[in-house]
C-alpha cells in the first residue's frame, strides 16, 4: 500500500528567534523504525518554543501519530489536536493518541529484576504448588473414602450401570494393548537375561528372572503404567469437560453428590480392573520369556514348568498383587481430581490431563520403589 | 482521508460481493447475494439465526471458498491472489472474532504486538509499547496488557481483541458480533468506542450483530439478510419501513421499539 510512498522526515529550521519543526512524508507503520530514528536526531533541538509545521504530511497511522506525540509531549500534541491548518480527521487521530499515550505512560514502569531472584522466585513457587497439590490429594483421598463409606451400606446408592460401564472401559477395552505390551517386555528380558546369564553358564536361570520380574514388580508395574496413561487422562478430560460446561455445577445444584455420581464408579472400577489387568500382565509377560527360552534358547516346556513351579512361590505372586489395588486407587483418584480443578477453557482440560498422567506415573513408581524397599527389609 | 464522519459524497466501494452462492450439502446459505460496501461507513448486517451473517463474514474475509459468485476487497480477488499478494490484502483489514480469538499462550500486550512484529518488522521493545498505546486506544487499562486471555473478563477479551484487529492500521475493519455476552453498560461503552476509532482512523466497519441498541446508535446503514439474499441495505430508518415479515417483527418488536427509543428520545414510533 504504500510502497511508492516516501518515509516520513522531520526537520528542524533554526533562524534567530525561533525554530520550525517541518513533518513531511509518510508517518506511517512501514517507516515506523526510520521514523525512530529520525526523531532521535533531532530531538534535542525541539523545545517548548518550536512551531510545528504539518502542512507537507503525507498519510499519517496511530504508530506515525504516537511518533509525533512521543516527539512533542503529551500537551503539544493536544495543542497540535487543536491547529486548524491540519484536517478534522487527522487532528482527531493526533488527539486520541496522544490520550492513549496519555493513559499508557501514567501507568506504572514494569519494574526490573535479576535472573536470580526470577529463578529463586519459581522454585519458591512451584515447591508451595508441590506442596498445596499433596495437601489437596489427601483432602480428596478423604472425601472419596467418605463417600465410599457412606454408600457402601446401601446398595440402592449404587451405581452399578455406571460401574460395569468403567470396568469394560478400563479394564475390558485395555487387554488387547496390554497383553501385547506386556508379551514383549517379556520377551525383551528374557533375550537381556540370557545374554548376561550365558557369560556365566547360568542361562536357565532366565527362568527365575522372568518370573520374579513378572510376578512382583513388571506386571504390576506395566499395567499401572498403561492405565495412567489410558484412564486417568480419560478420567480427567470426561470430568474436566463437564466441569468446563458446568455440568458439574448443575450436579450440585441437583442436590446430588458429584463424588458419589462421577468419582465412585470410576474408582471402584479400577479397583476391580487393575489387579485383573495385572493377571493378564504377569501370565502374558512370563508367556513372551518362556517363548524366547523354547524357540532361542531351546528349552523344553517340562523343564520351563517343572523349574517355575520349583522356585516360584504364592508369595511372590501376592507381593506383586498386593501392589494393584493402591495404584487403582491412587491413579482413579488422581484422573478424577484432576478433572475437578479445570477451570472454563478447553486449555485448561488439556493442561490438567498432561497434569494427571504425570502425577500419576509420578506416584505410582514413587510407591513402587518404596514398596521394593520395605518387601527388602522384611525379606518377602 | 479529509473530513471522514458523516455521509460521503462520492462513494467508493471497498468491498463489492456479485452474485455469492454459498452452500454446506444440501443446505444453502446465500444464493446470488450482492452487497457493496463504501470507504468510511459503518455497515451494520443483520438477520435471524441461520441465515449466515457470519458465513458472509467469513467468505470476505476469505476463510470461506464460495460454490460461486466473487468477493472482491479493495478491487482484489483474495482467493485467486499468490499467498505473497493476498497477504499484503489481508493486513489492511482486521478482523474481531466472536469469542475475541486471543491467543491463549500469550499475554495480552504479546498479542497485539505478534502482528506488528511479524509483518511490519518492528523490534520487539518497540512493538510492545504500540501495542501499549493501542490497548489504550481500545480503552482496556494498562495493567491488564501483560495478563492472559484467561484472566480477562468478557468486555476486556473484546477490547483486547479490538486492539489487535487494530494493530496493523487496518483501513476495514470487521466485526462479529462485538457485543453479544457484554452487560448494557459494556456494549454502550463498546459502540461508542467504534464510532469514536471509525471518526479518528477514519475505519471502514463490517458489522455482524444481532443488538438493536448497536444498530441505531453506531450504523450508517444497515443490510438484512434474509432469504439466502440481501433483502434490503440502506439506513436504518428506510430499511426499518421494508414491507417484509422478518423485519417488521424484528425493527417494530418490543424490543426494537424500545432501542429506537432510546436512541432517539424525540421519535414516536
Amino acid at each position: 500500500m504504500t510502497t511508492t510512498s516516501l518515509p516520513g522526515r522531520a526537520k528542524v529550521f533554526r533562524d534567530a528567534a525561533a525554530s520550525r519543526l517541518a513533518l513531511t512524508g509518510d508517518w506511517t507503520l512501514p517507516h515506523y523504525v526510520d521514523l525512530q530514528h529520525s526523531i532521535a536526531a533531532i530531538a534535542h533541538d525541539v523545545d517548548a518554543s518550536t512551531t510545528v509545521d504539518a502542512r507537507e504530511l503525507g498519510a499519517l497511522d496511530t504508530s506515525g501519530a504516537l511518533v509525533i506525540a512521543e516527539l512533542l509531549g503529551s500537551a503539544r500534541t493536544q495543542a497540535l489536536a487543536q491547529d486548524p491548518t491540519i484536517p478534522v480527521a487527522r487532528r482527531a487521530l493526533l488527539k486520541t493518541v496522544g490520550d492513549a499515550l496519555d493513559t499508557y505512560c501514567h501507568a506504572a514502569p514494569r519494574e526490573r529484576r535479576s535472573s536470580l531472584s526470577i529463578l529463586l522466585e519459581r522454585i519458591g513457587r512451584a515447591t508451595e504448588s508441590f506442596w498445596k497439590q499433596s495437601l489437596k490429594l489427601l483432602g480428596f483421598i478423604g472425601m472419596v473414602l467418605q463417600a465410599i463409606a457412606a454408600t457402601v451400606w446401601r446398595p440402592k446408592r449404587w451405581r452399578v450401570t455406571a460401574l460395569v460401564s468403567h470396568i469394560e472401559q478400563t479394564g475390558l477395552d485395555a487387554v488387547p494393548i496390554l497383553s501385547l505390551l506386556s508379551f514383549m517386555v517379556g520377551a525383551v528380558v528374557a533375550f537381556l537375561g540370557a545374554t548376561a546369564l550365558a557369560t556365566y553358564g547360568a542361562s536357565v536361570f532366565v527362568i527365575d528372572l522372568i518370573g520374579f520380574a513378572f510376578l512382583r514388580e513388571f506386571g504390576v508395574l506395566l499395567t499401572a503404567i498403561l492405565l495412567a496413561g489410558r484412564t486417568a487422562s480419560a478420567f480427567t478430560a470426561q470430568i474436566g469437560s463437564m466441569k468446563a460446561r458446568e455440568e458439574i455445577d448443575a450436579i450440585r445444584t441437583l442436590g446430588l453428590d458429584p463424588i458419589e455420581l462421577l468419582v465412585l464408579p470410576r474408582v471402584l472400577a479400577l479397583l476391580v480392573a487393575l489387579p485383573l489387568l495385572t493377571f493378564i500382565a504377569m501370565v502374558t509377560g512370563i508367556l513372551g520369556g518362556a517363548v524366547v527360552c523354547f524357540s532361542v534358547l531351546h528349552m523344553s516346556p517340562a523343564m520351563f514348568l517343572s523349574m517355575f513351579r520349583d522356585d516360584m512361590t504364592l508369595g511372590q505372586l501376592l507381593v506383586g498383587m498386593a501392589k494393584a489395588p493402591v495404584f487403582a486407587f491412587l491413579i482413579g483418584v488422581i484422573g478424577c481430581m484432576e478433572g475437578f480443578k479445570v477451570s472454563g477453557s478447553a486449555q485448561s482440560v488439556g493442561e490438567h490431563t498432561t497434569s494427571s498422567v504425570v502425577q500419576s506415573l509420578f506416584v505410582v513408581i514413587l510407591i513402587d520403589a518404596a514398596a521394593a524397599l520395605f518387601y527388602m527389609e522384611m525379606g518377602w | 482521508m479529509s473530513a471522514l464522519p458523516t455521509p460521503i459524497p462520492k462513494r467508493e466501494t471497498v468491498i463489492e460481493v456479485r452474485g455469492l452462492v454459498n452452500r454446506f450439502g444440501n443446505q444453502t446459505v446465500h444464493d446470488h447475494l450482492d452487497l457493496d460496501v463504501y470507504r468510511g461507513e459503518i455497515l451494520g448486517v443483520v438477520g435471524g439465526s441461520g441465515t449466515g451473517k457470519s458465513v458472509l463474514l467469513r467468505t470476505i474475509i476469505g476463510l470461506v471458498r464460495p460454490v460461486a459468485g466473487t468477493v472482491r476487497v479493495f478491487g482484489e480477488n483474495l482467493l485467486a491472489l499468490p499467498p505473497e499478494r493476498r497477504s499484503m490484502v489481508e493486513r489492511r483489514f482486521g478482523v474481531l472474532f466472536q469469542s475475541g480469538a486471543l491467543f491463549s499462550s500469550l499475554t495480552v500486550s504479546e498479542n497485539v504486538a505478534l502482528p506488528l512484529v511479524e509483518h511490519a518488522g518492528i523490534p520487539r521493545a518497540d512493538a510492545e509499547r504500540l501495542a501499549g498505546v493501542k490497548l489504550a486506544l481500545a480503552g482496556l487499562p494498562i495493567d491488564a496488557a501483560r495478563k492472559y486471555p484467561s484472566q480477562l473478563s468478557g468486555g476486556m477479551i473484546k477490547r483486547a481483541a479490538l486492539a489487535r484487529a487494530l494493530a496493523l492500521d487496518p483501513e476495514i475493519l470487521f466485526l462479529d458480533e462485538p457485543t453479544a455476552g457484554l452487560d448494557p453498560i459494556s456494549a454502550a461503552a463498546f459502540d461508542s468506542l467504534i464510532v469514536t476509532l471509525r471518526n479518528a482512523l477514519g475505519l471502514t466497519v463490517f458489522l455482524v450483530t444481532h443488538d438493536l441498541d448497536t444498530l441505531y446508535t453506531t450504523c450508517d446503514r444497515v443490510a438484512v439478510l434474509s432469504q439466502h439474499r440481501v433483502l434490503a441495505a440502506a439506513p436504518i430508518d428506510e430499511v426499518a419501513a421494508t414491507d417484509d415479515a422478518w423485519v417488521q417483527a424484528y425493527f417494530h418488536g418490543p424490543r426494537g421499539r424500545a432501542a429506537l427509543q432510546s436512541a432517539h428520545p424525540e421519535r414516536k414510533d
